[in-house]
């Protein structure tokens, strides 16, 4: 019996010999932390489909030399659900059981929020796709972002609203569950303010998961009559919200950020929604040759045509192994300041951080005509 | 005064939909003791049968509405009666607290299960349009309209609230009910089968559930999730609470009276529009711990 013990084991190890002699080509491992299921499934779909994408032609390119091995990416997708606890505990897997170089995510900025503590005291770079609340970098040097920040989202639609459409009085209704929803309604309350015009009514809702009837509160903003509706809140609410307001004759033109952007918006909303216009960080009708070759590269490997979550993701992740490739290091220090020295472009144009890791770079603007999303104009910080 | 009145209107649409959810479980809770947690499922389920059923009743019958809402609640109930056998059945005769978790249990298994692609999965649906559309036109003066959509909700919540009652005073198995509700030793020494009994409250439940779903998908035009029967659920159950559970038109008045206080609340400052409701509750349950319409029974030792 022993001696059978033996000659296992001895297999055993010229077995594993075998393979470690084989295995000149490294594998590390990548985390993305995306809402899979839950109320901004779409949001997550995009986004992982994005990495995925990246991670597949960085391989295929033939990966990064880390300390004279050629190393590829092994990617491994988590689900939060949208909730800041459970891209936590995502966080603390990647880091921990499957020893990730790096993180890709959060959507959510609520989710990013749980997320960077926890991979900044790990040292382990991270970079949200598309957190656009101005606290998600201040947690540490270890966190970055793709996307343009709340207070250029809110300001760029106060802008607009007031100089381009002239419209000079505006009511607001956001989810103050979430911090993404309430710093765009602050600031885009700010800059319209600032430009002279007057917000008539501000009102909230509790969390988008808990309210379906908004009728209280559009009846308040009804009685203030105003000429344009803020709505920075996720398509789901956004859909509602609308239905609502057309039902009961308040027919003003609405607005609202990115996180209007999904084809479930038109799909609820239907002609509720029609001439809504928001804020983007990318239109697959912008005619610039980058964002075109990346549409056709996304529309026929996925049978669909990519949305801005799908965009920045991409772009979040070239940028990421970008940094990987010209650190050849797998230290996380390593990896984030080739990051933090970013010339890397992508199809959003080029990224260059500013201090607090934010890059600098333009939004479109998007109006919904007949359905479909319709580019209007490209605004620049 | 025409807001005042609109936001009264609003808070009545509201109250409605928690008035059918709130039935089921005062009704489970009247005979067997239990606060059956799954309820709010059963309300989500009723919903997305709503939404799958609703093309397929066009097509055989023209109008969609009264088929769709009565082949949900037959499913409803029959989900109901199978939730009844395998969950709470083994455990009749064990702790209550044990019936309790086991609802819970179901109760997550439920959401989660139909939360998998393959089920309804996670994604938004747009649900049907069953009625017109429009408002009903009240006073022009004070710009106040009712839509077609609450005038349904409430003749709905309303109809079935008596033919609930009446089922539940009148007919034979309504006496049985009772009687079970009352002392169930001594209602099965009388003759009365006692699991005929519970299995009907297990049917009628949640086919009242089923028709919340579809008011629900007809009043709003979308089902978010399969987690969304928790939070009209968590009021609904509040509302049974407040009426006075056990008791069917406390039922409703408790949902009425939740459903205007969150809108009145919520127009006041829409910030704490959810709190200010709670806050309500909390206050009428102190002045009448039983609720507005239940009797205070001290426990018998």
């Amino acid at each position: 019996m022993r001696k059978l013990f033996a000659i296992v084991l001895v297999c055993a190890l010229i077995a594993g010999v075998g393979v470690g002699c084989k295995a000149k080509v490294g594998v590390v491992n990548l985390g993305g932390i995306f809402p899979m299921t839950g109320a901004s499934a779409t949001f997550g779909t995009s986004s992982k489909n994005g990495v995925a994408m990246a991670v597949e032609e960085f391989n295929t390119a033939g990966g990064a030399m880390v300390g004279g091995v050629k190393t590829t990416i092994n990617y491994i997708n988590e689900d939060d659900t949208g909730l800041p606890e459970v891209g936590a505990s995502a966080a603390q897997k990647l880091i921990n059981q499957d020893k990730v170089i790096g993180i890709i995510g959060a959507v959510m900025s609520k989710v990013s929020l749980a997320v960077a503590p926890i991979a900044q005291a790990a040292g382990v770079p991270e970079i949200s796709p598309t957190s656009t609340n101005a606290k998600v970098t201040l947690v540490g040097d270890y966190i970055f972002r793709a996307c343009f920040i709340d207070p250029f989202q809110g300001t760029v639609m106060a802008n607009y609203v007031y100089n381009t459409l002239g419209l000079k009085t505006a009511a607001v209704l956001y989810d103050n569950g979430n911090d993404y929803n309430k710093g765009l309604a602050e600031y885009f309350k700010a800059g319209f303010e600032k430009l002279g015009g007057k917000v008539v009514d501000y009102e909230a809702f509790t969390d988008e998961a808990k309210t379906v009837d908004y009728k209280p509160q559009l009846t308040k903003i009804k009685a203030a009559n105003p000429e344009f509706l803020y709505l920075p809140n996720y398509y789901g609410s956004v859909a509602l919200i609308l239905k609502q307001a057309r039902g009961m004759g308040l027919n003003v033109p609405a607005g609202g950020g990115d996180g209007w952007d999904s084809p479930d918006l038109v799909k609820i909303g239907g002609t509720a929604v029609e001439g809504g216009i928001f804020s983007n960080h990318f239109s697959k009708d912008d005619k610039s040759p980058a964002v075109q070759q990346f549409v056709t590269k996304y529309t026929t490997k996925y049978g669909e045509a990519p949305d801005a979550l799908a965009a920045l993701a991409y772009d979040a992740a070239g940028l990421f192994l970008d940094a990987f490739k010209k650190s050849g290091s797998i230290k996380g220090s390593d990896i984030r300041d080739a990051m933090k020295n970013t010339s890397f472009v992508g199809i959003g144009g080029a990224y260059k951080f500013d201090e607090n890791r934010d890059p600098i770079k333009s939004a479109v603007i998007i109006k919904i005509v007949n359905g479909q999303q319709t580019y209007l104009a490209t605004v620049n910080p | 005064m025409g807001q005042f009145l609109q936001q009264l209107i609003n808070g009545i649409q509201i109250g409605s939909i928690y008035a059918l959810i709130a039935l089921g479980y005062t009704m489970v809770y009247g005979i067997v003791r239990l606060i059956n947690f799954a309820h709010a499922d059963i309300f989500m389920f009723g919903a997305y049968m709503g939404f799958f059923l609703a093309p397929v009743m066009t097509k055989i019958f023209g109008g969609a509405f009264i088929p769709t809402i009565i082949a949900a609640m037959l499913i409803t109930g029959l989900l109901g009666f199978v939730m009844e056998k395998l969950a709470y059945r083994p455990l009749r005769y064990k702790s209550r607290l044990s019936a309790l978790i086991t609802a819970l249990g179901v109760s997550i298994f439920l959401e989660n299960f139909c939360a998998l692609p393959f089920v309804f999965g996670p994604a938004y649906r747009a649900f049907p349009d069953l009625i017109v559309a429009g408002n009903l036109p009240i006073s022009a003066s004070l710009g106040l309209t009712i839509p077609y959509v609450l005038l349904l909700d409430v003749g709905v919540s309303v109809f079935l609230m008596v033919l609930l009652f009446w089922f539940v005073n009148k007919t034979l198995i309504g006496k049985q009910m009772r009687a079970v509700a009352f002392d169930k030793p001594t209602a099965s020494l009388m003759g009365i089968n006692i699991d005929v009994v519970i299995s009907t409250a297990f049917i009628v439940g949640p086919a009242l559930a089923g028709a919340g779903g579809i008011l629900y998908g007809t009043t709003y035009g979308m089902l978010g999730s399969p987690f969304l029967g928790i939070w009209p659920g968590l009021k609904a159950f509040i509302a049974a609470v407040l009426g006075g559970i056990g008791n069917i038109p406390g039922a409703v008045l408790g949902a009425y009276v939740m459903g205007i206080s969150e809108a009145f609340a919520t127009s006041v400052n829409s910030n704490l529009g959810y709190g200010i409701a709670f806050v309500i509750l909390i206050g009428i349950l102190l002045i009448r711990p039983s609720g507005l319409l239940g009797k205070f029974m001290p426990e018998k030792v």
